[in-house]
């Protein structure tokens, strides 16, 4: 890549940093410059974001609708999935597929009700309700 | 207190972390590139028993860690290296290093990063800072891929020194030896020539079809199936994530290779050997061939062009990709080296 075709697009980075990249002067030898962003990869940002949205509002109805626990809406908000929920609360999976029906949710202990709001940041109340701050 | 510490901005945040730590113990000289070619850092795998954030997970570059290991290892600089099971006691060893004027590397998660922009906070845990400070709670951060200094409260930090998941930190920090003797040039040449050694090695030679040279084009197959294995939407997303590990921030765009090429442009200043410089040209334009790859996929991901043609492209813009790799490889390997 030339140093002037280094794309200067839009992106979520504004305002925070630019990113340093490699490219080559008139003469063909590697130096650095800044870049804004790149069209590319914004949109590719937004097509994950996209996704993202989609897994949240889904899960939400499925808790609307009684098919799912609030730890599934919580999950997909916080882009966890099972392996790194299991980290945060110390939960086994396969424990935590048990909370995702709510029958079960529902009968469980304030103390473990306690390490789902901290792993999602937020609080027993919030998570029982499925309320979140969105900020 | 405040450790006397430069921040310069990097691509990559390993290779950054690396450098300057390395000048901050009186080593100059070792630029980014160096650090990334002395560390063997280019390389390419489909992990497919790995899942990120629902879709397949890949890597442009080596193992985290390995690119600061392996630099200070052939340079001859002792490291020291510490994983912590108590968040307490991890941030007690580092203010006590502080205090001694040590700056620190430190493994973090970036989710919780707090001066990252919400959407590029992912469940990614291999990022890499230097602490250099502290003034009341705060620590005062040197992210090698921001333009500037940054901060972070003592519960933020904690937080994501300690984040969970994949690659999970567990504290970890690391810092090259304080008394470490400057490495000579001729320490430097063959620091070179082991990373370039090794590189060959890793990128020709990984059995298992899904690593290196065979990963490329393992992918490329796999790529021209997501059509009709997932339909047009998913295989779009699927695209999508493929361009975010190889353009999104700290890569120096182009999946590294733009950040390759520069370095053996550098490692001819200590090998005269002109096949460093043919194939420095060969990793530009497998950099830009990486970067039509991308535009050919936001053609799909956009919604654009949706056909199995359009799939079929970017399967062989891959397939070429792997045979200039190959074939630069291949050049890198051919060299005499003269001890």
């Amino acid at each position: 890549m030339k140093k002037k075709d280094l794309p200067q697009d839009e992106s979520k980075l504004d305002d925070v940093t630019r990113e340093l990249c490699y490219a080559q002067d008139e003469e063909g030898n590697y130096t650095t410059d800044l870049s804004k962003g790149w069209e590319v990869k914004a949109k590719a940002l937004d097509v994950a974001w996209k996704d993202i949205k989609e897994r949240t509002d889904e899960a939400r109805s499925k808790v609307e609708r009684g098919e799912a626990s609030p730890v599934l809406f919580f999950m997909e908000s916080r882009l966890m999935d099972l392996p790194i929920l299991a980290g945060y609360t110390g939960f086994w999976q396969w424990t935590i597929k048990r909370h995702l029906k709510p029958e079960i949710f529902k009968k469980l202990s304030q103390k473990k009700l306690q390490k789902y709001a901290d792993a999602f940041d937020v609080s027993v109340e919030e998570l029982k309700h499925m309320r979140i701050d969105e900020s | 207190m405040k450790v006397d510490f430069n921040h310069i901005q990097s691509a990559h945040c390993e290779n950054g972390v690396t450098t300057n730590l390395l000048r901050h113990a009186g080593i100059d000289g070792i630029t980014e590139p160096l650090a990334f070619g002395m560390g063997a850092g280019l390389f390419f795998i489909y992990i497919p028993f790995l899942k990120v954030n629902h879709g397949p997970a890949f890597s442009f570059r080596t193992m985290p860690g390995h690119i600061f290991k392996r630099t200070c290892t052939s340079l001859h600089i002792p490291v020291t290296r510490k994983k912590f099971s108590s968040p307490a006691k991890a941030m007690s060893h580092l203010d006590g290093l502080l205090s001694e004027g040590q700056p620190v590397g430190c493994q973090v998660g970036v989710y919780y990063l707090s001066y990252f922009p919400k959407e590029y906070r992912f469940h990614f845990n291999a990022h890499n800072i230097v602490v250099f400070g502290k003034e009341g709670d705060e620590y005062i951060i040197s992210d090698p891929v921001m333009e500037t200094e940054t901060r972070l409260t003592n519960y933020e930090l904690q937080r994501v020194r300690f984040a969970k998941g994949p690659l999970a930190p567990r504290g970890q920090i690391y810092y090259p030896s304080p008394k470490s003797t400057l490495p000579d040039e001729e320490t430097i040449a063959g620091a070179i020539k082991s990373g370039i050694r090794w590189n060959t090695k890793m990128m020709l030679h990984v059995p298992g079809g899904i690593a290196g040279i065979s990963g490329i084009k393992y992918t490329a197959r796999m790529v021209s199936g997501w059509r009709d294995k997932l339909g047009v939407k998913k295989g779009g997303q699927y695209l999508a994530q493929l361009v975010r590990m190889q353009e999104e921030i700290g890569t120096g765009g182009g999946g590294f290779r733009f950040i390759y090429a520069a370095f053996l442009q550098q490692a001819h200043d200590y090998h005269k050997h002109d096949s460093l410089l043919r194939a420095s040209e060969e990793f530009t334009n497998a950099g830009d061939l990486w970067r039509s790859a991308a535009v050919q996929s936001a053609g799909i991901y956009k919604g654009r062009i949706t056909d199995q043609a359009d799939f079929d492209v970017v399967r062989d813009q891959l397939l070429q990709i792997a045979e200039v790799e190959r074939s630069a490889f291949k050049r890198l390997k051919s060299i005499k080296w003269a001890k």
